[in-house]
Order: C-alpha cells, then structure tokens, then sequence
C-alpha cells in the first residue's frame, strides 16, 4: 500500500503530510523542553543565596560547540538545497559536514562529562573543603561510611563552601597537588547529577539535547547512507525526507541556543 | 513555502550564508556581553536571552522556513505558543510563593 501524499501537498493542509507530521512532533518537543526550563527557573530562584554555581562549566568549549551546531545547521539546510538544485554529490557532501559536527559536538560534550565526573569535592572534618581532580585514588569507604587510605587530587583547599559556587567572583588560585586523608573526609562525591540541583539540571538538559543529537544523526546518517539509494528511484520524496530530518536538526540547534547562555554563561 | 525553482534556491542559499553568519556573531556577542558587568544580574540574563531569542528567530524563520510558511504550520505553532505560555505564565506566578530572597540570583 502506497502512503497518500509524501510528494504532492494534500488539498486540506496544502502540505505533503510528512510535514504536517514533524511540526506535530516539534510542537510536542517545545512543550518537553519548556517543562524543563520551567523547572530550571522554579530550582534557580528557589535556591539558597550564595549557592547557585556560576563559571562551572567551559565556556570556550561551550561555545566551540555552539558553534559546531550552528555550522551543522547551515549544512543541513544546504545539503537540502543542493537535493533542490539537483546536485547529489553536493548534497553527500554537505551531509557528510553535518555528521562530522554531530560527532564533535557528542565528543567535546563527553569531554565536558568525563571532566563532570572526575572532579570531587570533599567535606574535611576540620569544617574545610578540598576540590579538584582525582589524580590518584586509594581510598576505600567502610560499612559505617568512613574511609579509610587517601587519594591525591590536583585543586584547592577553601574555608567557605561558596566560594566554590561563584567560580566568577571568586578566581580559583593555582591549583595544586593536595593529599587527602580517608579518616579526614566526612562527605565526598563527583559533580554528576548527583552533585547538587545545578549538575542534576545540567546534565538532565544537556542529556536530552545530546540524546536529540544522537536520534537526528542517526536519521541524517541514514539518509546520507543507505537511504540515498531513493534518490534514483524517487528523487522528490527523498528531498522532502532530507527536510523533514533538518527541521528537526534545526530544532535541535534552536534548544541549545537557549541551553548555551542559561547553563554557560548566566 | 519553500522555494521549488532553482533561480529561488540560489537566492535562498545566499540568504542562508547571511543567517549563518548572523548566528556565528550572536554567539560571540552572547560570550562577551556575559563578562559586561552590566550592574545586576538581571539586566545580564535580559541581554543573553534577547540575543538567543534573535538567534532562535533567525534559524526558525530562515534555515526552518517559518517566516512564510503555510496556515496550518502557523495554527499548530499557534497552539504550542499558548500553552508554552501558560506554562511560563504559571511559573512566574509561583513566585509568589518563593521566600523572600529567592530574587538575589
């Protein structure tokens, strides 16, 4: 059985339907990530004063990124445009782009992650705290939750916990070498989701953008690969799959536009 | 509605390259304005998400055809709007029952 207007508009909507479709689908992810922003503006004024991260993240990274997405976007709408002008080859090249910036933009994000999950923070029984980089880790937590053994981490020791929070007000010094004795430690975890209401924010949004990242390259890779082979069979149906997958591609970009400054920069 | 002839295209494709570069200087201007201490925090956030709303105007209405597109686009969009905004709307709303300090960051 054929599917009813995949190249031709459908007289009611004056759109082929696939179109229709994916601005449903769109329509649908706003209102997931509004959810999600609404819930970021609730925990971000709600939260204690003094305690609200700021310069936690790379921002030269964050912004190579957003630049990596927005390069993709242009490639995108280009790579449809060149099914329009008729140009294959063009199209397979400006679609090739777009994965590449797909897999930066996932490689620099687990980058960003990895260096999330490394970094500790330990609160010490003389009511100080020491942050970094786990270079080293001997430490092995008992049944009563103490530990015993040490661990080696390239950071700083601070008086006052918010110091650690505004990382703009408060210019980290050199970070230096600090042995940290298991018997001297009251609490320590990573900066995962876990860490506090900032990282569970953050890596909820930034996973579910990457997660979009990783389902539109999928689709843009299917298209650039196996599923070119439409092209000789039936070249219009084919560009308007290459425009359903950039609109989403496209939306993809427009959440992290706001994703950027919100979680970066403010 | 999309451009179908190739002559629209080209005309199109330039116009993408100026909406590229717009959106490459955006950023860059979001990254330097969010080291402008600007007085308060405030006025911060308000530049940062006027300039990313710009930017989420130029790839909506260009790289995804939005600013002549057909009535039905515009009535699901219609829709989401009114509920997006409802849900903003509630979230300022609820403010209301936020301690007092709750407005220093």
């Amino acid at each position: 059985m054929d599917i009813p207007y995949t190249i031709e508009a459908r007289p009611d909507t004056g759109l082929y339907n696939a179109k229709v479709g994916i601005w449903l689908f769109l329509a649908s992810e706003v209102m997931l990530f509004g959810a999600l922003f609404s819930a970021y503006i609730l925990l971000r004024v709600g939260s204690a004063d003094g305690y609200w991260p700021h310069g936690w993240l790379n921002i030269p990274l964050g912004t190579v990124n957003t630049l990596v997405l927005i390069t993709s976007s242009i490639t995108t709408v280009m790579a449809w445009a060149s099914c329009k002008m008729n140009q294959f080859g063009k199209f397979k090249l400006f679609h090739a782009c777009t994965l590449l910036c797909a897999l930066m933009f996932l490689g620099i994000k687990s980058y960003e992650y990895h260096d999330k999950l490394t970094h500790y923070e330990f609160v010490l029984k003389d009511g100080t705290f020491a942050d970094g980089h786990i270079v080293k880790n001997q430490l092995t937590q008992q049944p009563g939750g103490l530990y015993t053994g040490y661990a080696l981490i390239k950071g700083r020791k601070v008086e006052d916990e918010r110091e650690l929070y505004d990382l703009r007000a408060h210019k980290a010094g050199p970070h230096e070498e600090l042995r940290i004795e298991g018997p001297q430690i009251v609490k320590m975890g990573s900066y995962g989701p876990w860490h506090n209401t900032y990282t569970a924010l953050y890596f909820t949004l930034t996973g579910l953008h990457a997660l979009h990242v990783i389902g539109g390259a999928l689709v843009i890779g299917f298209l650039w690969g196996p599923g070119s082979r439409m092209w000789k069979s039936d070249p219009e149906r084919f560009t308007n799959r290459v425009e359903i997958s950039g609109l989403f591609w496209h939306f993809v970009d427009l959440v992290w536009i706001f994703l950027f400054p919100i979680l970066y920069l403010l | 509605m999309n451009p179908s002839h190739p002559e629209d295209i080209t005309q199109h494709v330039r116009r993408y390259l100026y909406v590229f570069y717009a959106l490459m200087f955006g950023t860059i201007v979001t990254v330097g304005a969010s080291y402008i201490p600007f007085g308060n925090r405030e006025i911060n956030i308000g530049v940062a998400l006027f300039i990313a709303c710009s930017k989420a105007f130029l790839v909506a209405g260009f790289f995804m055809h939005l600013i002549s597109e057909r009535k039905m686009i515009y009535g699901i969009l219609a829709f989401t709007a009114i509920l997006f905004l409802g849900l903003m709307t509630l979230t300022v709303l609820s403010f209301a029952d936020m301690p007092h300090h709750a407005f220093a960051h």
